[in-house]
């Protein structure tokens, strides 16, 4: 295809995608070397019946004058970013300083709004990832067992977890697990305890987003290995059978390896997807407990006045660790191709 | 696989049967749950006496004189005007869907068919921006839109949804593209089309199947979006997803949780019907960047 060509038919996808993607990254960076104005003040004489007094007042006028001319604030360099909200470079080497052994520093970290978020973050997307693959493999494998009239009825069943938007599943299940709701009496009625309640405990926040990421994504994982163990090379396994292999070295040594390239798809995919964990945290209002990168920018934007110079130098620090997690892919991606064009 | 020597042993079948039972009642029960419930009062539903009260409706009965009703229903569609979200989210799905599929097959089907090194680092390029927090983008648009006065219309979330949409919508159709043979356009070109005229002529009859799958997950994306919706659009043009997420933030008083609960319902209903007549595309859907990649 001619180079014109190609270029009038992906004009319309690329624009879109320089527009809606490519500035808005450029305009999150902008942002967050900007600080909102600050209110412009007038001092005031107010002369009453009981001699004059100076008022400091905010000049509403100046203040909307120097906004509409300046809508991007005042320059601020990297201040936002080492500020308390952030990085809080300032708290953690005071804290680096006074510190009372590793623990003591690491929970005084944890009092930090991004170091909470970012350790919410991390554990979540480095336990649902793994957990969702090992129980969508075994469901794969389980079903592929079945007799074929009960496939099609457990595929559809198994996808509702992941079709359904997560905001509503993860309500369904908070409704669920409240301590009126069916399984939060359920557990209670285990743990011979009629005050446990999940929402108030911190461990057991994090337990049940877990829980609620696998159980929304495993689905994901359970169709792709599916759909991989339909081409599984039936000769292998035979030869494998006569060779003597048990069910579990056939798994281990035939089925695994013939999965493994899905296996680092859904891996990426799924790192990508739970490192943006935001819905269940507003569904499940875990916010008091649990926070993550996602949600705190949420927060920021949500509220009464738009913290929006906050938001960006956070989106900023987001988008840098989705690079670091994506980096080992694309290094790889890029061997590859050299290598092909060699 | 019926040979004898594949057959699992009794205790095997045993525990593969107990443990697929066990995953679907985990995948399903919550759905039917719910759905039983959104049809009781509030004190049934969540029941502090007794839990069977939400099977049986005791409270629901002696309220309404029925085990069922359908006030929550009432209440959110007609008192909280539940019909205008579920009209602007199918609007939304609608333009969603038709403008990203009509980019993404002209740009995927390029990508298929240029063969310059390009096309490769488009595609990472696209990988890329899939990667990106929703959310992060939506924060970048804020200012300018309230500058530009487009904050709070459906379609200023359309074709950010669309933009969104499209490094995925790339990547599926460009594998699907893949799969049809490069002869059928060549020979069209050969025959003297132009390459518009050979993809319009020779392409388009036969690329239905990909595209609807495609369509089915731009859908999805659509309709299940929390992030650009709820921060994009105003009050009045909310769309099911951020309309629900506003039901749990003013209304926690008697009753009107029941609301949230009818309207999360009437908000998964139209995903059942989705998965229960296009179950086989978003399973091949699903597995088709995955087989490729």
């Amino acid at each position: 295809m001619k180079h014109k060509t190609f270029f009038w038919f992906f004009l319309p996808t690329g624009l879109a995608m320089l527009l809606f993607i490519v500035l808005p990254i450029v305009s999150v960076i902008l942002q967050s070397v900007f600080v909102e104005h600050e209110a412009v003040l007038a001092v005031v004489e107010n002369c009453g019946p009981f001699g004059c007094k100076q008022e400091t007042t905010i000049d509403q006028s100046a203040t909307e004058a120097l906004r509409t001319a300046r809508p991007l604030g005042q320059f601020a360099g990297l201040e936002i970013y080492f500020n308390r909200g952030h990085l809080a470079t300032a708290e953690v080497s005071e804290a680096w300083r006074s510190r009372d052994g590793l623990g003591d520093f690491l929970s005084t970290i944890n009092n930090l709004p991004f170091y909470r978020a970012m350790s919410f973050t991390l554990v979540y997307t480095f336990t649902v990832t793994p957990l969702l693959i090992v129980l969508g493999f075994a469901i794969a494998v389980g079903v592929n067992s079945l007799h074929r009239h009960l496939k099609g009825l457990v595929i559809f069943f198994s996808l509702l977890p992941m079709i359904v938007t997560p905001l509503i599943g993860s309500l369904i299940l908070f409704w669920m697990i409240d301590s009126r709701g069916i399984l939060g009496s359920a557990l209670q009625w285990m743990a011979d305890d009629p005050t446990l309640s999940l929402k108030a405990s911190t461990g057991l926040t994090w337990v049940m987003l877990i829980v609620y990421g696998v159980w929304h994504s495993a689905p994901f994982a359970f169709v792709v290995f599916y759909a991989g163990l339909q081409t599984l090379p039936k000769d292998t396994l035979e030869s494998a059978m006569i060779d003597g292999a048990s069910r579990w070295q056939q798994i281990r040594y035939v089925v695994i390896p013939h999965l493994m390239p899905l296996l680092t798809f859904v891996a990426l995919i799924q790192l990508m997807d739970n490192f943006r964990v935001l819905e269940p945290i507003v569904g499940f209002s875990a916010e008091a407990h649990a926070t993550s990168l996602s949600w705190i920018i949420f927060n920021d934007l949500a509220g009464e006045t738009r913290l929006l110079s906050s938001a960006a130098a956070t989106s900023v620090l987001t988008i840098i660790g989705v690079s670091i997690l994506l980096s080992p892919v694309l290094v790889r991606t890029w061997r590859d191709f050299h290598s092909k064009a060699e | 696989m019926s040979s004898k020597a594949t057959q699992q042993p009794f205790y095997l079948r045993v525990i593969v049967y107990a443990f697929v039972g066990f995953w679907l009642v985990l995948a399903a029960f919550p759905f039917l749950w719910t759905f039983w419930g959104s049809f009781k009062v509030e004190l049934d539903f969540f029941s502090i006496a007794d839990w069977t009260n939400a099977l049986t409706g005791e409270r629901t009965q002696q309220v309404h004189g029925s085990s069922f009703t359908g006030d929550g229903y009432e209440g959110a569609w007609v008192k909280e005007e539940f019909w205008r979200a579920v009209l602007n989210t199918f609007i939304v799905c609608f333009f969603v869907v038709t403008i990203s599929l009509t980019f993404g097959t002209l740009g995927g089907y390029a990508l298929s068919r240029s063969g310059h090194s390009y096309t490769f680092w488009l595609l990472i390029a696209a990988l890329i921006a899939r990667a990106m927090p929703q959310i992060t983008l939506v924060s970048g648009y804020l200012l300018p839109f309230f500058e530009w006065n487009l904050w709070g219309y459906l379609p200023t979330s359309i074709i950010v949804l669309v933009a969104i949409n499209q490094p995925f919508t790339l990547w599926m159709l460009h594998s699907f593209f893949q799969k049809i043979p490069k002869d059928l356009d060549e020979s069209a070109k050969v025959d003297g089309c132009t390459q518009f005229q050979a993809f319009r002529f020779a392409i388009i009859p036969v690329m239905w199947p990909g595209v609807i799958t495609t369509g089915l997950f731009s859908f999805l994306l659509a309709y299940n979006d929390f992030a650009v919706t709820t921060m994009l659009l105003n009050k009045e043009n909310q769309t099911m997803v951020p309309k629900i997420a506003s039901f749990l933030g003013t209304t926690q008083t008697e009753g009107n949780v029941m609301f949230a609960v009818a309207a999360v319902v009437s908000a998964t209903a139209p995903l059942f019907i989705l998965v229960m007549f296009f179950q086989r595309q978003i399973v091949s859907g699903l597995t088709a960047g995955a087989v490729k990649g």
